[in-house]
C-alpha cells in the first residue's frame, strides 16, 4: 500500500510518454516534402544501406536533390496484416499515406474504395514501360492502371537433381503434377507445397484452376449481384483432384496441412526427405544462408502443369506501389514511384533481396545474371503467370475459398462448387466467414 | 484485480453493517454517499464515455449492412445480421468451441490453482520465491506465451514431439501434427491457456486462504478431521466467496479467448472461437456491421455469465462474504 505515490508517478510519466508519441506521430505531417512510404519487410529492413526498399528511399531522397524526402514506415510481415493496416489508415482517410507496397490481389479493393490517387495520364507509359505482362495485369482494376508495377514474383520449381534422375523425369522440359506426384512417390521424398489455411494456399489453388485453363472468378463485379465463379467446373475439379492427390499420396509432408513457404523450404532443405518445392525465388538466397549443403544439386524449372494438355499457370506475386488519394503531394509520390521503380532500382532491388524485378530489362543486368542463374527461368514464369482473381471483395473470396479447401486431405470434387457456393453466400452477407 | 478480493474483508469490517439497514440512512451516511458520488463521479462519467458509448454504437452498426471499403453501399436491415449469425453453423461452432474451452479451461485451472494456493499458503521458508516464481507464466503476454507454445509443438521446430516419444518409448508418431485437426490443436490451445492463467486463479484463492481463521482448522484437527475432511467442511466453504471471484473472473476471461487461438491456428480445423469470429469480421473482413452483431451476442453472453453468477450463485462482489 506504501507503494501507491511511486506507482502514481509512474502512471504521470507513462501518460506524458504516450501524449508525446502521440504527438510526435502527428507531427509529420507538417514537413511539407517528407513523403511517407509505407513497406512490406523485405531483406533490407529499415537500413538505408540494406539493399531494399529503404534504400531505394535514400537514394531516392538523394536524387531528388531536396524537392521531397522519402521516410519508410515498415508494414507487419503477412500480406494480410498489412493490407488490414492500411486499409485502417486509408479508411480514415489517413494524409501521412503518401506511397504504399501494396500485394496486388488488394489491388481492386483500394481502388474501388477510392483509396489509390489516378495515375497521371503522362507518366502511363513510363509506368508500362518494358514491364512483363504479368505485373502491367497485376497492377491494373477494371482496365486501368492504377498503381505502379515494382517488383514481380512468380512461383518456380525447385528440385534436386538427383531425385529428379532417379525417378526418370526431366523437369526442365516441363512436368505436370501427377508426374511430380508419382515422382516423389516412387523416391520416398516430399514436395513442398503451401497448403495451411493462409493467402499462400489461395495463391496454389489459383495456379492449379488457372493451369487447367479455368479462372475461379469469371466476371469480377464491381456490384456483388454481378459476381460470376468458374469454380464449380472441369479446371476447378482437376485443381481438387492434384490437391488431393499429394495430400493422399503423403508427399505434402507430415504438417502438409499447416504447411507455408517456411515450412515447404524446411522440408525441401531436410536432405532426408528433399525431392521438390514449389516456391518464390527468395529460397535462392535462403539455401546458402540455411547452411544447404546439396546447393550444387538444385535445380529449377517453370511451375508444374496442371495436365498435360495446357501450359502451367505460374503464380504471380509482388509488389506494385500505389500512391495514397488523401497525401497532399501526390504529383511528387508520383514522382517518386518513378524513381523508385526506374531500372537502376529495380536491379538493386533484385541483387539486394532476391525479389525479381517487374522490368524485362532487369533480367539481362550481369550482376543479376551472375547472383540468379535462373533469371531467364523467372522472366520466362512471370511472362506465362496468372494474378489471382481481381476483385474488391478479393479478402473474403480467399478466405472463403481457403475455408472449403482445408484441410487438403479433405477435398473431393464436389470442393470447387461448395467453395463457390460459399463464396457468394458470403459477399451477399448470408453466411459468415 | 488482486486487491479486489481483498477488499471484501475491509468492507465487512466498516459498512458492513450499515449496508443491512439500508432503507434508513442517517445524515452521516448520506453525506457519505454524496461525497461518495463527488469522488467517483468523474470516473463514472468517463467510464460511461469509454464503454457505454462504444456498446451502444455497436448496437447500431450491428443493425446495418456496412463494409468500410464500400460506405456508399450502406444499408440498414434491422436484425438481419443477427438472423445471419444465429443461423449460420459457423455460429455455433464457435460457440461450442468457446464453452468448452471455458469449462474445461476454468475446472483445470481451479483444481491447480487451488493446490498451488494451498503450497503457497503452508510454504514458509522461500515463500516470496516461490510466489514469484508461480507469477512468471501470468507475467508473460498472451501473445508471446501462445507462440511459445505454438513452437513447442510444431513439427519442424518443436521439442514437445520429441520429449513424447521418449516417455512414451517410441510409441508417439514423432512426426505427429498437433495443428493438423481439431482436437490435438484444441488440447494445445487449453494446454497454453491453462498455464499461463492458473497462477491468476491461485492469487485469487490464496487471497481467500488468507481470509480463513487459523483457529477453525487447529478446532478440526484437534477433534480427529482428516486432511480431506478439514479441505471439504472448513477450508471450501470459508472461502466460498472468493472461489466465486476467481472463477467468474476467469470464466469471463475464457470465454474471451482471442490471442492462442489466433496465434496457432487462426480458427482452422474448427477452432474458431466467438472472439476470433468478431476479429475476422469486423478487422479482418471490414464487415463492420456483422462484426458489430458478433461482438453485441458477444457481449451478450458475457453479460448473462456475469448475471448467472452474481444471481444464481449468489457472487457479491463487492459485500460481505457469507
Amino acid at each position: 500500500m506504501s507503494r501507491r505515490r511511486p506507482r502514481s508517478r509512474v502512471v504521470i510519466a507513462l501518460c506524458l510518454a504516450a501524449g508525446t508519441v502521440g504527438l510526435a506521430a502527428c507531427g509529420g505531417a507538417d514537413d511539407s516534402t517528407t513523403l511517407t512510404w509505407y513497406i512490406n519487410p523485405d531483406g533490407g529492413g529499415s537500413n538505408p544501406e540494406g539493399g531494399g526498399q529503404a534504400q531505394i528511399a535514400a537514394e531516392c531522397t538523394e536524387s531528388a536533390g531536396g524537392e521531397y524526402a522519402v521516410e519508410v514506415q515498415l508494414l507487419p510481415n503477412s500480406a494480410s496484416d498489412q493490407r488490414q493496416q492500411l486499409v485502417r489508415r486509408l479508411a480514415a482517410g489517413d494524409a501521412g499515406v503518401d506511397l504504399i507496397s501494396l500485394d496486388p490481389p488488394f489491388i481492386p479493393e483500394f481502388a474501388e474504395a477510392g483509396y489509390l490517387e489516378p495515375i497521371p495520364e503522362d507518366m502511363l507509359e513510363t509506368f508500362t514501360e518494358d514491364r512483363v505482362d504479368s505485373a502491367i495485369t497485376g497492377s491494373e482494376w477494371d482496365g486501368e492502371l492504377v498503381t505502379v508495377p515494382f517488383w514481380a514474383n512468380t512461383q518456380l520449381l525447385w528440385y534436386r537433381k538427383s531425385v529428379a534422375e532417379a525417378a526418370g523425369i526431366d523437369p526442365e522440359a516441363g512436368v505436370t503434377w501427377e508426374q511430380l506426384v508419382e515422382a516423389a512417390e516412387s523416391q520416398d521424398v516430399t514436395i513442398g507445397v503451401q497448403a495451411n489455411r493462409y493467402e499462400g494456399y489461395t495463391v496454389w489453388i489459383n495456379a492449379l484452376v488457372a493451369g487447367a485453363g479455368g479462372e475461379i472468378l469469371t466476371d469480377p463485379g464491381p456490384e456483388v449481384d454481378d459476381i460470376e465463379l468458374g469454380l464449380d467446373s472441369e479446371a476447378g475439379r482437376q485443381a481438387a483432384e492434384i490437391i488431393r492427390s499429394v495430400a493422399d499420396a503423403g508427399v505434402g509432408g507430415p504438417a502438409m496441412n499447416t504447411s507455408d513457404e517456411t515450412a515447404a523450404l524446411n522440408l525441401f532443405q531436410n536432405p532426408d526427405t528433399s525431392g521438390f518445392l514449389v516456391n518464390w525465388p527468395y529460397v535462392w538466397a535462403a539455401f546458402p544462408a540455411n547452411g544447404v549443403e546439396f546447393i550444387d544439386d538444385i535445380g529449377w524449372a517453370v511451375y508444374p502443369a496442371t495436365s498435360d494438355e495446357g501450359e502451367p499457370a505460374p503464380p504471380y506475386g509482388g509488389i506494385s506501389i500505389g500512391v495514397g488519394a488523401f497525401g497532399e503531394h501526390p504529383d511528387l509520390a508520383y514522382q517518386a514511384a518513378e524513381c523508385i521503380t526506374n531500372l537502376e532500382h529495380q536491379v538493386l532491388y533484385m541483387t539486394g533481396t532476391g525479389n525479381p524485378a517487374s522490368r524485362s530489362a532487369v533480367f539481362d543486368d550481369p550482376a543479376v545474371v551472375e547472383q540468379f542463374p535462373m533469371a531467364d527461368v523467372i522472366r520466362e514464369s512471370l511472362d506465362q503467370a496468372v494474378p489471382r482473381p481481381q476483385t474488391q471483395y478479393y479478402g473474403d473470396l480467399s478466405a472463403a475459398l481457403q475455408r472449403e479447401f482445408s484441410p487438403p486431405n479433405s477435398v473431393d470434387e464436389s470442393t470447387p462448387g461448395e467453395a463457390a457456393d460459399l463464396i457468394l453466400q458470403v459477399l451477399r452477407g448470408e453466411r459468415l466467414l | 484485480m488482486s486487491t479486489r478480493t481483498t477488499a471484501p474483508q475491509e468492507d465487512t469490517t466498516r459498512a458492513g453493517p450499515d449496508k443491512k439497514r439500508r432503507p434508513v440512512l442517517s445524515d452521516r451516511s448520506k453525506a457519505e454517499r454524496r461525497l461518495g458520488w463527488k469522488l467517483a463521479g468523474p470516473a463514472f462519467i468517463i467510464m460511461l464515455a469509454v464503454t457505454a458509448y462504444p456498446i451502444l454504437q455497436a448496437v447500431w452498426l450491428s443493425l446495418s449492412r456496412y463494409r468500410l471499403t464500400d460506405p456508399e453501399s450502406r444499408e440498414f436491415i434491422w436484425f438481419n445480421n443477427y438472423l445471419v449469425i444465429l443461423r449460420d453453423p459457423l455460429w455455433w461452432q464457435a460457440f461450442g468451441n468457446t464453452v468448452l474451452i471455458t469449462v474445461i479451461t476454468v475446472i483445470v485451472e481451479l483444481v491447480f490453482g487451488f493446490a498451488i494456493a494451498m503450497l503457497m499458503h503452508r510454504v514458509v521458508f522461500p515463500r516470496k520465491a516461490l510466489r514469484t516464481i508461480v507469477l512468471i507464466p501470468y507475467s508473460i503476454i498472451t501473445v508471446v506465451s501462445a507462440y511459445a507454445w505454438l513452437y513447442t509443438f510444431r513439427t519442424d521446430t518443436g521439442f514437445a514431439n520429441g520429449w513424447i516419444n521418449i516417455i512414451t518409448f517410441g510409441l508417439f508418431d514423432e512426426a505427429f501434427n498437433w495443428f493438423g485437426s481439431w482436437a490435438p490443436s484444441m488440447a494445445v490451445i487449453m494446454l497454453s491457456e491453462i498455464w499461463k492463467t492458473t497462477p491468476f486463479m491461485s492469487l485469487l484463492l490464496l487471497a481467500g486462504l488468507a481470509q480463513i481463521d487459523a483457529s477453525m482448522e487447529e478446532a478440526a484437527k484437534v477433534d480427529g478431521a482428516t486432511f480431506w475432511q478439514r479441505l471439504f467442511k472448513v477450508i471450501i466453504p470459508n472461502m466460498k466467496a472468493a472461489i466465486m471471484v476467481a472463477v467468474l473472473f476467469r470464466t469471463l476471461d475464457a470465454f474471451r479467448i482471442f490471442d492462442n487461438v489466433f496465434i496457432m491456428t487462426a480458427g482452422s480445423n474448427n477452432t474458431t472461437t466467438l472472439s476470433v469470429l468478431a476479429y475476422n469480421a469486423t478487422i479482418n473482413r471490414v464487415e463492420i456491421g456483422m462484426g458489430s452483431a458478433i461482438s453485441v451476442l458477444l457481449f451478450l453472453c458475457v453479460f448473462a455469465i456475469a448475471l448467472i453468477f452474481i444471481k444464481g450463485f449468489n457472487v457479491d462482489l463487492a459485500g460481505s462474504k457469507k
